[in-house]
């Protein structure tokens, strides 16, 4: 049990009280206090999967980065080629330290020609923005942290874009793509983008409008959904999350990330990535477990590797998870066995994703 | 989900267990508690007839979508029978914690055990 001192120490979103009110089991995440479930993991996962359901996301993190050297700034510090972002796109990318170990994995958006807004993980927010601000240097740049100025909302599931299209002004914005719009009242950001493998928006909106604008998507019909059922649907997707399939101790190439890494760019970090092409002693792979048991991170992988996330999956119904393997045994079919609490369970190494979309 | 609830005529585990004892033989199960801060559960691993189980030792355990957890023997004994049901519908942990969510029966090796065990209202009252 936390300690009543540890909780009055976390952070809460606008939307606490509402979480509060709708019965939500709150945990503490990354130094937030955030709903991890409301009616039940697999009812609120299988709901983004057949209808639409709405996430608080408001502990992630945003910076700004504005200014003539923004895009050249960015360059640099991202492993994507940010030139290609155009006006109104969005792009995934990981941030490097200089041997190629992954500071973080971030979505930025391009709001206009010299402005652009990066998401983080709440974790990882001050640490970013230490970083970035540490190598602007001399750059004609700003680097603003953003957090406190935007709370988001994930709505996400097949019916997700109707829903918003109904309480919006105008059209959405497709896949990859963010506008300006105003919805249930409040302008904010719309972003085609998302964590659960299904079609859906992401919402960075003032922290004042947060509550009126979640009530608005719940009366249209949104399930709110927790960060257990957001764990359960990326994992199924096979989106990595930093602090399980990402660290610094590895590189975006053996977490399987070489196709947002441009090393011509000359980002941060290129030249390790180029070298870890050539050959990588482990790779991160998604597994199912054949039978029972459900493997957990930490969970050894018998004759080398490791677990960096598992749980249940309940499109599946069986025990799912990515695993570091030696790169010789990462091809999609081999048998691998996972100690799981001293049992030795059989599972198989897969293809990605474990689920698709509408399957 | 039912509402929290705690029969009078169980024998309550600190560990979150109950025994329902009927004369030598005890059905063991987790208690309304134990199976909402678990969550979910999808897997049951059930012991096999004929093991023993010990008093304050972990038997088997149960596993939601996000964590799994061990479950405490109330009582010794050896196990006589397991609730198979569960390994298709292991939600009826969930649904019915001291009904058909029961997991094993146990001939008791030692009955004068069961005098170390809580009542309901002990027990609800440590979960204060």
């Amino acid at each position: 049990m936390t300690s009543t001192a540890a909780q009055s120490s976390l952070r809460r979103t606008p939307l606490f009280e509402r979480h509060r009110a709708a019965g939500a089991k709150l945990v503490p995440f990354a130094g937030w206090e955030m709903p991890v479930q409301y009616a039940g993991i697999r009812e609120e996962h299988v709901a983004v999967r057949r209808r639409v359901g709405i996430f608080d996301v408001s502990h992630m993190g945003q910076v700004e980065t504005r200014g003539p050297q923004a895009q050249a700034f960015l360059q640099r510090m991202l492993s994507n080629d940010v030139r290609r972002i155009a006006e109104g796109g969005a792009q995934y990318s990981v941030m490097c330290r200089d041997d190629g170990g992954v500071l973080d994995d971030l979505f930025t958006y391009r709001l206009a020609e010299c402005r652009f807004l990066t998401v983080t993980n709440s974790a990882n927010h001050e640490k970013d923005l230490a970083w970035l601000v540490r190598h602007a240097g001399d750059l004609d740049v700003d680097v603003i942290d953003r957090h406190a100025d935007y709370a988001m909302l994930a709505v996400q599931g097949p019916a997700a874009r109707d829903l918003i299209r109904r309480l919006a002004d105008g059209a959405l914005p497709p896949r990859m793509r963010c506008a300006e719009r105003t919805i249930a009242g409040c302008p904010m950001l719309v972003c085609g983008t998302g964590y659960t493998g299904e079609d859906g928006v992401e919402l960075l909106l003032d922290p004042d409008s947060a509550a009126q604008v979640w009530d608005a998507i719940v009366a249209a019909g949104a399930t709110p959904a927790g960060l257990g059922a957001r764990d359960t649907l990326r994992l199924e997707a096979c989106f990595h999350l930093y602090g399980n399939d990402l660290s610094e101790d590895r590189g975006p190439i053996e977490a399987g990330l070489g196709w947002c890494c441009k090393e011509e760019t000359g980002f941060i970090g290129s030249e390790a990535v180029a070298a870890a092409r050539a050959g990588v002693s482990e790779k991160l792979v998604p597994f199912t477990i054949d039978r029972q048991g459900i493997a957990r991170q930490g969970n050894p992988v018998v004759g080398g590797g490791v677990v960096t996330s598992g749980s249940f999956s309940p499109c599946l119904e069986r025990g799912i998870g990515m695993a570091y393997v030696p790169s010789e045994r990462a091809e999609p079919g081999t048998a691998i066995e996972i100690d799981v609490r001293g049992r030795l369970r059989p599972a198989t190494v897969q293809r990605k994703p474990l689920y698709r979309k509408g399957s | 989900m039912a509402d929290a609830s705690y029969p009078e005529d169980l024998l309550y585990h600190p560990e979150h267990d109950w025994a329902r004892v009927e004369g030598e033989q005890a059905t063991f199960g987790i208690t309304w508690y134990a199976q909402d801060a678990l969550g979910e559960v999808v897997f049951f691993d059930p012991p096999k007839v004929g093991d023993s189980v010990s008093k304050d030792e972990a038997y088997t355990e149960v596993e939601s979508v996000k964590a799994v957890s061990d479950v405490v023997a109330p009582l010794s004994g050896e196990v006589v029978a397991i609730n198979e049901a569960l390994e298709q519908s292991p939600d009826k942990i969930n649904e019915d914690p001291y009904g058909e969510g029961w997991l094993v029966k146990v001939k008791l090796s030692d009955p004068a055990e069961t005098e170390s065990l809580l009542d309901a209202s002990t027990y609800e009252a440590s979960l204060q």
